[in-house]
């Protein structure tokens, strides 16, 4: 598993009738789905100058004093070009650097990891503090439970977040209520789960899950997705620091595929805080990991339609201003943002790749509706898994593609 | 299968390891004083040789064991009184001032009492939920557990745990899921072990709980890295209403760790108890690794509140463990034929326990409720949290 080869795009047979338009344009269509627009190395949601990454909003150097508002302070501060993977080798360097009691132990994490993260860090950290455990979640997630009560911080990595279902139980009758249950005398706040999520393509079943909702009726926790490299840098050192337990979610196929200068130096994003790509005023597109590029692409879409996609495309809908969001935390996510952006815009698409049923998607909306209710244009529209397994076929139509994205753009102006 | 069947009585031949013919003696005195027992100087005294099993240890514990006045008085004045805390217990949960679950350790009172005489405050300990005397003898207090129970502020929780759920320094609680506590143990050894202390993390949980996935995930890991760890099992017979007969395939709890050494003790006698925990600490401090230790014990009460504990056994089994294998009727023989003290300075102590718990009873029903605020606090690390928190209804949502 440690390299993807990009998979072959199957020609599409309309999933269900809500698609129908989707059918039609298939047989007259020309491009692969996808194929033909702005892909994530090419995404605009990146940044690929120093300075652009050094403006990154909400960056907090941790050598500096941040007590005081945030400021942009550009002079002085070095950026390096990598890929996330290496971005969160980077974070997970800096925390063992910093942090004597900081570990880092999983499954093959001694040699690198299946996706490379830790790669060269038990050499220089030595295999005291970054070694390989069995292959077992709960004893591992256990394991770590009782070093973080200890008051040390150890960085446990579950491979896939596929994996994570047997330590269910450590994560959220231990992790998540260790501090409540002891009146407050012990946590677990230094504990870090990192795991790979979301599809790749081509994981199927066991390898392209997005569990992340499971986890949002646990109090006590955080859960945090970032979409690119210095978005996983800065929030991986936040979460490793933040004093409660944090399951920190890395979308696999970005470890790769985005690219982005770094800052090298030690820095923080903030955990809970949505941020807002695109700002607008129609509509509010909520997302986070992967399917924000495919959200960025059904925005290309929906301004400039692609032949053959046109006609379904009214003229009056083109110049649609859509807010587009990256909740980053999902547990707790930030409500205040949200609901803010829909209050000014009427109208909310939610994108997740995980299944429909109970997913983020449901208790954003159930939260929305409460609270815009009166400012609501449309029903709040979710774009999700469909609420079958990941298939290893048709992953590609299981997983909310940016034509799915885009049709729920249009209907939710439209109603 | 028929190749099986012939495999079968091979492979019985070929068991790696061989239990002693001999059953475990389990019973409360059977030990003997060497010398004449002084009441100033420490003495010598012999332990039943059936008090211990090895299990891949070259040696177990020295039979003879080094006690004195003080500590065995101490240890019954203990004992007693964690007797009396629980059945205290007992009898709020019955009128209805303890709600929830409640599982009361009436009958295995010598192993926490005798661990905690073995080992030092800094050393770590973790259990599972019948915790209640080990959080008194790890620094609580009866009124602060009374009070847990009870749900109120002076709990050692803040009244917010309840039974399962009562701490102190270097005691990591109670913990109500069976089995979760034991790779969390393993973890605690770990840190121990990072920092280079000397010191021990005490992983227990009972015969039920042995069968859980995770409690070989932890053996396996802290062997494979040879940690300070020692798995107690306390081995009351029963695993909520099911014998260990009925769901183990191996009952020699201490011989399950595979190439962990494992000690089997006597859990009713105090003196071997102490002798027990003192060998495993030693034991795992000189960097041997863990160590699984099988206390074979006996609770008389129900596995919690909700069980009256003779659905699956008979009156008269309970009957005769009390009358033939109380850890402290056993104590009590050994003091007073070792002519430590006189029956009316124990009788004297009886009381003094039953008044210090009752005078704990009234200090824990006139502490308040935690406050409402209360409800919301702890969740999050403080400045860490959502902005607010939903109640049940429109008023009670909660802002930080």
């Amino acid at each position: 598993m440690s390299c993807f080869t990009p998979h072959c795009a199957r020609r599409a047979v309309a999933l269900k009738p809500r698609l129908r338009f989707l059918r039609r344009w298939q047989s007259t269509a020309t491009p692969e789905a996808a194929g033909h627009l702005p892909s994530v190395a090419t995404s605009k949601l990146l940044r690929p100058t120093r300075d652009e990454a050094l403006r990154t909003p909400g960056i907090r150097w941790a050598d500096e004093d941040n007590s005081g508002p945030v400021r942009t302070i550009v002079g002085g501060r070095e950026t390096r070009k990598m890929n996330t993977y290496q971005s969160i080798r980077d974070a997970l360097s800096l925390a063992l650097m910093k942090d004597d009691t900081a570990v880092i132990f999983g499954e093959d994490v001694a040699f690198g990891g299946v996706f490379r993260c830790t790669m060269g860090l038990a050499e220089e950290f030595g295999r005291e503090r970054v070694f390989n455990t069995p292959l077992s979640e709960q004893g591992i997630v256990g394991f770590g439970i009782g070093i973080a009560a200890m008051g040390h911080t150890p960085i446990v990595e579950i491979q896939f977040a596929d994996y994570i279902y047997p330590a269910f139980d450590q994560i959220v009758n231990e992790a998540a209520k260790f501090r409540y249950r002891s009146g407050g005398q012990y946590n677990v706040g230094g504990l870090t789960i990192r795991c790979p999520t979301m599809s790749v393509g081509h994981g199927g079943l066991y390898h392209s899950q997005s569990p992340e909702g499971f986890f949002m009726g646990a109090p006590g926790l955080k859960v945090v997705i970032p979409r690119s490299p210095i978005q996983a840098k800065g929030l991986l050192l936040a979460s490793i620091r933040d004093p409660n337990p944090v399951i920190f979610m890395e979308p696999k196929i970005l470890y790769r595929s985005a690219v982005e200068q770094v800052p090298i130096d030690d820095f923080e994003l903030p955990v809970g805080r949505a941020d807002t790509l695109v700002r607008g005023s129609d509509l509010t597109l909520l997302t986070w990991g992967t399917p924000l590029y495919h959200c960025e692409t059904a925005l290309h879409m929906l301004a400039s339609p692609p032949p053959g996609l046109d006609k379904h495309v009214p003229e009056s809908l083109r110049n649609a201003k859509i807010e587009l969001i990256d909740l980053r935390t999902i547990l707790p996510w930030d409500v205040e943002a949200v609901v803010e952006s829909v209050i000014r815009t009427g109208r909310l698409v939610i994108v997740h790749e995980a299944g429909l049923t109970a997913g983020v998607g449901a208790e954003i909306a159930a939260t929305v509706q409460k609270k815009c209710f009166l400012k609501l244009e449309a029903p709040v529209r979710r774009i999700t898994g469909w609420d079958t397994p990941v298939p290893l076929q048709y992953e590609k139509f299981y997983i909310p593609d940016a034509l799915r994205i885009m049709d729920a753009i249009v209907e939710t102006l439209k109603y | 299968m028929a190749t099986l069947a012939r495999l079968r009585p091979i492979l019985a031949r070929q068991t790696p390891f061989r239990v002693a013919a001999r059953a475990l003696q389990t019973s409360a005195a059977t030990t003997q004083p060497l010398d004449n027992p002084s009441k100033s100087e420490p003495f010598q005294v012999k332990l039943h040789e059936d008090s211990f099993h090895t299990y891949r240890l070259d040696a177990g514990p020295e039979l003879e064991v080094e006690v004195s006045k003080d500590m065995l008085i101490t240890m019954y004045q203990q004992m007693t009184t964690m007797r009396r805390m629980e059945m205290a217990a007992d009898a709020l949960y019955k009128a209805k001032l303890i709600r929830g679950f409640c599982h009361l350790a009436i009958g295995q009172e010598a192993i926490s009492v005798g661990l905690e005489h073995a080992i030092t405050p800094q050393d770590l300990v973790i259990t599972a939920y019948r915790c209640h005397p080990f959080a008194v003898m790890r620094g609580g207090t009866i009124k602060g557990v009374l009070s847990e129970l009870l749900g109120r502020q002076a709990g050692m929780s803040n009244g917010k745990g309840g039974s399962m759920h009562i701490f102190t320094p270097n005691f990591f609680g109670g913990n109500g899921i069976v089995g979760a506590q034991v790779p969390v143990g393993a973890g605690l050894a770990f840190a121990a072990k990072y920092m280079e202390k000397p010191i021990a993390a005490f992983s227990m949980y009972g015969d039920g709980a042995s069968n859980q996935g995770q409690v070989f995930e932890a053996y396996n890991m802290a062997k494979l890295w040879n940690l300070p760890c020692v798995f107690v099992c306390e081995n009351n017979k029963y695993g909520m209403g099911t014998s260990a007969e009925r769901s183990s395939s191996n009952t020699q709890y201490f011989t399950r760790g595979d190439k962990i050494p494992g000690l089997q003790v006597n859990g009713m006698d105090i003196i071997a108890v102490l002798q027990a925990c003192r060998f495993a600490k030693d034991w795992v401090v000189k960097g041997n690794g863990p160590l699984v230790m099988e206390f074979v014990t006996y609770r008389y009460g129900g596995h919690s509140m909700s069980d009256p504990g003779t659905t699956y056994r008979t009156r008269e089994e309970i009957q005769r463990m009390r009358s033939t294998q109380d850890p402290i009727r056993g104590l009590q023989h050994y003091i007073e034929q070792w002519g430590l003290a006189p029956e009316e300075d124990l009788k004297r102590m009886d009381k003094a326990a039953k008044a210090e718990v009752d005078a704990a009873v009234e200090e824990a029903k006139a502490s308040p409720e935690p406050k409402i605020e209360d409800l919301w606090t702890d969740v999050y690390y403080k400045g860490t949290e959502p902005p607010f928190m939903r109640g049940r209804e429109r008023e009670e949502v909660h802002y930080y």
